[in-house]
């Protein structure tokens, strides 16, 4: 008896042990650069990991050298009217599917789903060629349209408004109830978890992207903070602090958006395997 | 009117906004590229259809053969990375204290944008950097190595990132498929005295199977793909030895603005993604991997 005590014992240190190291070698890279973002250039390379001398001038230096506060606001644009356009379409545009019976329903299916599969880079030309036609090259409207409607997010709202009870709608209809009303008053509250969980994939899908503003983008007082950081990172290059206190700049709210909503955002992560 | 007539009215109009977006922004640009391959496509001067041209210009460009080599070479992080995180998944499966902060720390890397990665990882291969000082110190090399900037190492390096970015994210798709286990059946082997390996490979590993599968298909499709780490660190240096096809078909179409030309790179892309996926279909299929998937 004691001896199997024992062994669960170690089993169990050994797997802390385990988890330690692998939480090192995943979270560690970041836990360093942001304590190269507090040191000075002198011992920017050393190995401790607790500065004796902690200092602000890394990120005073980022924001003289580029306009920081620019760059998130364009970031924010971005990001924000991206999700509002994601979800106001794709929340429209999921109700029929999931909810009324009409013509050509299977077509247009079959066609969102066939689009998924094949990677967006396929399409980068022309959507720039688009862009250039309608006269939107280097401009924050021409990064938000393309990519802003998701068929991923048509797909995911529709399964929840499939969980919405029928007897509630059917209720309604008999009530002479419109269908604009309808779905304003049961279907959009029944549908609001899934909301959150596109909001989410939205928020860090955009807030990450850097290749197509590049391509759009001329000026680059125009960019989002993760092409800035490319920008600057290939041109500053021995601006090492000021390019980790960017680093830390760009990856704190993402962070911070991830720990708040970590639980909704895994489940629909795991969720997508059965889906 | 007809009910049948106007709920289909409605419907349409309740989609038009959305699918307007995407025949515009998705659909007309991936048809569109399909006839681009067989132009020579010009931004200033005159577009003219050559018909095979770009293909057979593409077999005898060098740097294309490099760029498909090293892709497909690339595809090996595959593999490594699906069994890692199988491992690591049993692992954070387990129920212990605090099991929740380590699978939040291991999943740090996948929200975190690839730009901000590459810098980090950019700098901790430095000459002057965190792992050249450290290896140092210990007395194993006396001279700082140059991870990235050597041919030999570049590729690892850049297989390394992508394996350590990829590794939370697969692991809480294996977790999940874990957690689907029934208890029933764990209970079941442990009183039959079936030891822990055994319990894997006859119990645990079948159940994985649709999620290995998925796992599988999504890694290959975005190891052949990959671009972003490329793009930021090595720009497909040094000596083109970590040129992968789609930064040869971005640069063709973003630095040299031959359209056609990277189009035709492109579609050799989807031919060999196609290709591994089929393969990776099939082999699902044969493994029963595809029972509970659809």
């Amino acid at each position: 008896m004691i001896k199997k005590i024992k062994r669960k014992n170690r089993s169990t240190i050994l797997a802390y042990l385990g988890l330690i190291l692998i939480s090192l070698i995943c979270a560690g890279p970041f836990l360093w650069m942001l304590s190269t973002s507090f040191k000075t250039g002198q011992n920017i390379y050393s190995l401790e990991f607790f500065t004796a001398h902690p200092t602000l001038n890394n990120y005073l230096g980022v924001f003289k050298f580029l306009s920081v506060p620019r760059y998130i606001w364009n970031t924010l644009v971005i990001t924000l009217s991206s999700i509002a356009i994601d979800v106001v379409f794709s929340a429209l545009c999921a109700y029929p599917l999931a909810c009324m019976e009409f013509k050509g329903k299977k077509i247009i299916m079959g066609i969102l789903i066939s689009t998924m599969i094949i990677p967006a880079a396929a399409g980068m030309i022309i959507n720039y060629l688009i862009i250039s036609n309608v006269h939107l090259l280097n401009s924050l409207v021409g990064v938000i349209l393309p990519g802003s409607v998701k068929v991923f997010s048509i797909i995911l709202l529709r399964q929840s408004y499939l969980g919405v009870p029928k007897e509630l709608i059917e209720a309604a209809r008999i009530d002479g109830a419109k269908e604009t009303r309808i779905w304003r008053q049961i279907m959009v509250p029944g549908i609001m978890p899934s909301v959150s969980t596109v909001v989410i994939f939205d928020f860090i899908s955009r807030w990450n992207e850097f290749l197509w503003p590049v391509i759009v983008l001329q000026d680059p007082k125009k960019y989002p903070l993760a092409t800035a950081l490319s920008y600057l990172n290939g041109s500053f290059n021995y601006k090492f602090g000021y390019i980790a206190a960017g680093t830390v700049i760009s990856i704190v709210p993402i962070v911070l958006v991830f720990l708040l909503c970590q639980k909704n955002y895994i489940e629909a992560i795991s969720g997508a395997v059965k889906g | 009117m007809k009910v049948k007539t106007r709920q289909t009215i409605k419907a349409y109009m309740f989609m038009a906004p959305a699918l307007f977006m995407i025949v515009v922004f998705v659909l007309v640009p991936i048809i569109g590229s399909l006839p681009l391959m067989f132009y020579d496509y010009s931004v200033l001067g005159k577009t003219k259809f050559i018909g095979m041209d770009n293909f057979k210009r593409a077999f005898s460009d060098p740097e294309f053969r490099i760029s498909i080599i090293n892709s497909i070479l690339f595809v090996a992080v595959v593999p490594v990375l699906q069994i890692l995180s199988i491992l690591l998944a049993l692992l954070v499966n387990r129920k212990l204290k605090g099991i929740s902060i380590f699978r939040t720390l291991i999943y740090i890397p996948v929200i975190t944008s690839m730009v901000a990665v590459s810098i980090i990882w950019g700098f901790l291969f430095d000459p002057s950097g965190l792992i050249n000082t450290a290896l140092q110190d210990m007395g194993l090399i006396s001279n700082p190595l140059g991870f990235l900037s050597s041919g030999k190492t570049a590729m690892i390096c850049i297989m390394f990132i992508t394996i350590w970015q990829g590794l939370g994210y697969y692991m809480m798709l294996y977790l999940a498929g874990l957690q689907s286990v029934p208890k029933e059946l764990e209970e079941a082997a442990i009183v039959d005295g079936v030891n822990k390996l055994q319990g894997f490979i006859k119990i645990k590993l079948p159940l994985l199977k649709p999620y290995i599968w998925f796992c599988t298909l999504n890694s290959v499709i975005s190891a052949v793909g990959v671009f972003d780490v490329v793009y930021v660190l090595t720009k497909g240096g040094p000596y083109n030895a970590t040129l992968v096809i789609n930064y040869y078909s971005y640069t063709k179409a973003f630095t040299d603005f031959e359209f056609g030309y990277s189009a035709a790179i492109g579609a050799v892309q989807a031919v060999i993604t196609s290709v591994l996926s089929i393969f990776v279909f099939l082999y699902g299929k044969k493994g029963g991997g595809m029972t509970y998937s659809d």
